[in-house]
């Protein structure tokens, strides 16, 4: 019993954490076609914001609770400052590449953003644990839960549901919708595409920073932590189905659930974990869990 | 043709008699980039049917392994013998790993093929006996007796490396103007009006994916040999993104844009190592965008504007 | 064909040619090749202390400010002039780096490399190139059990004892231990670690239990399940070698859902996290610093100025791999003087290396012998000791020392081999 709750616990807590991730990619990826690399910096940008800010706020002597929106404040202007300077600077000029050279578009972005990173910050650890060790505990079955883990499972569903809400439930969310089902069409019955595009890339980068601000208090924020999560959140994605929300959701609760129970039962299994699930998923669904339909070319 | 074929094996004696005059570091550098560029060229057949494969380090890196473990295993060292045995196992996984492959398009081609690839990275790194992620050293080869030491030791993994690119260049340069190889093409634009022509598109895909995986097994092979070290990092996800990056800076428009493209990212990394350790990730990075933006075709679309006597 | 190939070996040509254009060497300048992590997640706790211990040392020495013997200027007189290197990129980008370090900018000695990888595939370009080259930092054993170098030193420790001297401090501690579990990164560090920690326990106590080991993956930073069946499979101790954000992260997480109030974690390269997380480490955590660096560094002159001068310039007190980067500096120096005192001008890198051969002398972290590896391997004391705040401040207490000759194997037999026969010839006291 010990052992099904730890598994089920550990799988839900890790999958919202994949869910924060993979949740800008997989929007952005919908509407803009664009499997976006710099996804990691997004995460990087604002896990390094959310520490410093943490770290300044606390430093001045203020209530320790406002730590909380001191991380999401970070996320925010993180992502919408980077967000906008590389979509409307940069990827406004490439619109209509290959999806490929899109890819490694982002990849350049996220080669030049980890030494802009690295020249801001340095290559020193930050800490911010306090949000993390501010809420206490919870015993569950015996064992204890980090608080804070358990209310990022309380964030990712809500994220989740408003992400849902507002594309399917505002009329900015269905302009969208119709953006992502063809964009052409949609640009010909006079939706500012352009626009759309912005935002989604802008809303995307905030998601990305929101994860990693999030992440910051349980880790030590240091060079190279965006670059480790992409290929986690490129496979939750794929396996989801590339561009649903749904899908997200879905494919990093299987891969939160399957990882911790390799962690549990069989820990040799751990590393093959995310790509045995992706390989068999793909091999039973080559489109992923929800693919968005798409036209055949004849 | 006969011409062209001709003036390829000119080029590689040329590059062959240079060799001679070389610094080493430069011969050393020129061998790896042109062991990248075998497995670019590889990548470039399939890119030109439309498919981008982010797994090529599974060939690369297993080419390296077979001829790191054939060396200690068999106790030769003949550098033909291992590569020869390279590339027959990696066509040998291939044939079935295409099997699979092949019924997939776009990005789950790109993450499927990644996946294979880091199976093997998570295998290697899980077996002691091979060094687990430190790898292992590989002893130097001799070819047909002839044991080079000292200073003529990386001049052999040289003149290999330059024998095999002109022995697949003049393949792949053929190839291209081959019906098969202008049948990459037509995948590429419209599947199902090739299937109407009667031509099978699996069957197409799938002789690319194997001559693919064969050319980054010869890579690998070449790398292993001329590096002396191998490790389980040649399948890591960065270094077959390292492949399709100098696919798209060298142009995939032609035979030597691989080349090219391999021998200007090394060289562009090894500078930008000396004249900023501390930021030479941006360097790379902007290079990248510059290229994109400005010669989207690839670096070679500029010797392709001066030749065809395009305004530049 | 024809005009694109000629287009082609001309690009080539140029390129060749604007690359052999070297720079003229300055005649009384020492160039040293300085290879470290300058980006990723090395970089912050290994690769930049290195260098500002490298630079701070350097510094001093063009000076000769240093302490007695090191008080010569420079490396035999002559001025040393830093060249660094990032160590990204794996081990084929770094044996291409040491090319270029010695045949494009003329390097007279190269000191570097934390990554064992980089370790195993350097020495064999430095053997073909004649060039002398100090491994600092990488811990594999396998660099000279494997092969035999000539060019090539280690001034650094191997893990071996690390996990040697582990056993034997736990078993010192804990007379009732009963269990261990492991959690240690999926590469050959954490395997090797964990390989020889248990090993050696095992040759020290039979009937050792472990009720779970787990390998997550390097900077994977999430550590809920592992810590959950770190849980669920409770021992008396956890063996971990995680370093940098990994134990940081480790220890964060852990600390933040009791793991270490039942259980004690063993750290063998926690002594890097005890400043920075000095509120979060619980009280009675074994340390472990590869080796008598950092808190654990004896008292002397060499030590006391070190502490003193790092810290005032960089705010910190210096960690293993800065003390491990001076001595192998000071290891350099210190056979390229006492060769140059055998002949008349400048001694060869033949003579520097037989002086090398069998060295021993006094670092900031004590006594360095090379006696293993044919005289090219260092070996050391190994200490433990358990975190404590002291006053407010981190300290250590049961501090234990465990003797060079006790915890590693005597020259000809490998490591592994040495744990496995029970670890003949250990002298412990």
């Amino acid at each position: 019993m010990k052992l099904v709750i730890a598994m089920l616990m550990d799988g839900v807590i890790y999958a919202s954490w994949l869910f924060v991730i993979a949740a800008g990619l997989t929007l952005i990826y919908g509407v803009m076609r664009i499997l976006n690399m710099a996804h990691g910096s997004f995460y990087a940008i604002g896990a390094y914001g959310g520490a410093s800010l943490v770290g300044f706020y606390l430093a001045g002597g203020y209530p320790p609770w406002g730590a909380y929106f001191m991380l999401l404040g970070a996320a925010l202007i993180g992502g919408t400052v980077v967000g906008l300077l590389i979509e409307r600077g940069l990827l406004r000029m490439m619109y209509g590449r290959d999806e490929v050279v899109m890819i490694l578009v982002t990849y350049a972005i996220l080669l030049i953003l980890e030494d802009v990173i690295k020249l801001i910050w340095g290559v020193d650890a930050y800490f911010a644990y306090q949000p993390y060790t501010l809420l206490g505990r919870t015993k569950l079955a015996g064992l204890s839960f980090a608080n804070y883990d358990i209310l990022l499972i309380f964030v990712s569903a809500l994220i989740c549901f408003v992400l849902w809400w507002g594309l399917n439930r505002t009329r900015k969310g269905k302009l969208l919708q119709a953006v992502i089902h063809d964009r052409d069409t949609a640009a010909f019955l006079g939706i500012n595409v352009t626009r759309m595009f912005t935002v989604t890339f802008v809303i995307g980068a905030v998601l990305g920073a929101l994860a990693g601000a999030l992440t910051a208090p349980g880790i030590s924020v240091m060079p190279g932590i965006g670059v480790e999560v992409i290929i986690l959140a490129f496979a939750v994605v794929v396996i989801g189905g590339l561009g649903s929300v749904g899908g997200a959701l879905l494919g990093a609760l299987i891969v939160g659930l399957a990882r911790s129970a390799a962690v549990h039962l069989y820990p040799d299994a751990e590393l093959f974990v995310i790509y045995g699930v992706m390989g068999l998923v793909l091999a039973f669904r080559p489109q992923g869990l929800f693919a968005i339909a798409t036209a055949r070319k004849i | 043709m006969k011409y062209a074929t001709t003036m390829i094996v000119g080029a590689g004696i040329a590059l062959l008699a240079a060799g001679l005059f070389m610094p080493g570091w430069l011969t050393f550098l020129l061998t790896l980039a042109f062991a990248k560029g075998l497995v670019v060229m590889g990548l470039l057949l399939l890119m030109r049917a439309g498919l981008v494969s982010f797994g090529q380090g599974l060939y690369y890196c297993l080419g390296a392994y077979c001829v790191g473990i054939a060396g200690d295993y068999f106790e030769t060292q003949n550098a033909l013998l291992l590569l020869l045995l390279a590339i027959v196992v990696c066509v040998a996984l291939a044939a079935v790993i295409g099997l699979l492959l092949c019924r997939y398009r776009d990005i789950f081609f790109a993450m499927f093929s990644m996946a294979f690839s880091m199976i093997l990275y998570g295998v290697l790194v899980k077996s002691s006996a091979f060094g687990s992620s430190d790898g292992f050293n590989v002893k130097p080869p001799l070819l047909f007796g002839w044991t080079p030491t000292g200073e003529s030791g990386p001049f052999l993994a040289y003149g290999l490396a330059v024998v095999a690119l002109v022995g697949v260049g003049i393949f792949v340069w053929r190839y291209l103007r081959s019906p098969m190889g202008y049948a990459g093409e037509a995948v590429r634009e419209n599947e199902i009006r090739v299937e109407y022509l009667g031509a099978s598109v699996r069957r197409i895909i799938y002789t690319k994916y194997l001559l693919a995986a064969a050319m980054a097994g010869l890579g690998g092979g070449i790398t292993a040999l001329a590096a002396g070290h191998i490790d389980p990092e040649m399948a890591y996800w960065t270094t077959s993104g390292e492949f399709v990056f100098i696919a798209l800076m060298g142009g995939v428009g032609h035979a030597a844009g691989p080349v090219i493209g391999a021998v200007l990212f090394e060289l562009l990394r090894t500078y930008a190592f000396q004249i900023s350790p501390y930021t030479w990730q941006m360097i790379l990075g902007i290079a990248l965008l510059v290229i994109i933006l400005y010669l989207p075709k690839g670096v070679w679309s500029l010797v392709e504007r001066v030749t065809k006597g395009k305004p530049l | 064909m024809f005009i694109p190939f000629a287009k082609k070996s001309a690009l080539v040509g140029l390129l060749v040619a604007s690359a052999v254009a070297q720079p003229v060497l300055a005649a009384d300048e020492y160039k040293l090749g300085l290879v470290t992590f300058l980006s990723g997640g090395a970089a912050g706790p290994f690769g930049v202390p290195a260098q500002n211990a490298a630079n701070l040392l350097l510094e001093t020495l063009n000076e000769g400010a240093l302490p007695a013997p090191y008080n010569a200027k420079g490396i035999n007189g002559r001025t040393i002039k830093p060249i660094y290197v990032d160590e990204a990129g794996g081990a084929t980008k770094q044996s291409s780096e040491y090319r270029n370090l010695v045949e494009r900018q003329g390097v007279d000695a190269v000191v570097g490399y934390i990554s064992s990888g980089d370790c195993l595939a350097v020495p064999a370009v430095a053997e073909e190139l004649k060039t002398l080259t100090v491994l600092f930092d990488c811990g594999t054993p396998r660099v000279f059990e494997d092969n035999s170098f000539k060019y090539v030193f280690r001034t650094g420790p191997t893990t071996t004892m690390d996990s040697v001297a582990a056993s034997y401090y736990i078993k010192d501690i804990f007379p009732n231990l009963n269990a261990v579990s492991g959690i240690n990164q999926n590469y050959s560090f954490g395997h090797e670690s964990w390989a020889d920690f248990y090993g050696s326990l095992k040759g020290l106590q039979a009937d050792i239990d472990v009720p779970t080991k787990q390998f997550p993956k390097i900077y994977a930073g999430q550590y809920g399940a592992e810590i959950s069946a770190l849980m669920v499979n409770s021992a008396d101790v956890i063996h971990s070698s995680f370093w940098g954000g990994d134990m940081e992260a480790f220890l964060l997480q852990g600390a933040a859902r009791g793991l270490f109030e039942d259980q004690t974690a063993l750290l063998t390269t926690g002594e890097s996290a005890m400043y920075r997380l000095s509120d979060q480490i619980p009280e009675g955590t074994i340390l472990g610093g590869r080796g008598p660096f950092g808190i654990y560094a004896p008292d002397n002159a060499l030590n006391r100025w070190f502490r003193d001068a790092y810290s005032k310039r960089f705010g910190t007190q210096p960690t293993y791999p800065a003390y491990k980067m001076v001595q192998g500096i000071l290891g350099l120096k210190l056979a390229t003087e006492q060769a140059a005192a055998k002949v008349s001008g400048q001694p060869t890198t033949e003579d520097v290396v037989s002086a090398f051969e069998y060295l021993e002398y006094e670092g900031p972290g004590g006594k360095v012998s090379m006696n293993m590896g044919k005289g090219h391997q260092a070996s050391m004391e190994m200490v433990y000791g358990r975190y404590a705040l002291k006053d407010g401040k981190p300290a250590v207490t049961d501090v234990r020392r465990y003797a060079a000759e006790c915890v590693n194997p005597s020259d000809d037999m490998p490591a592994n081999e040495w744990i496995e026969k029970g670890m003949p010839g250990a002298k412990c006291n």
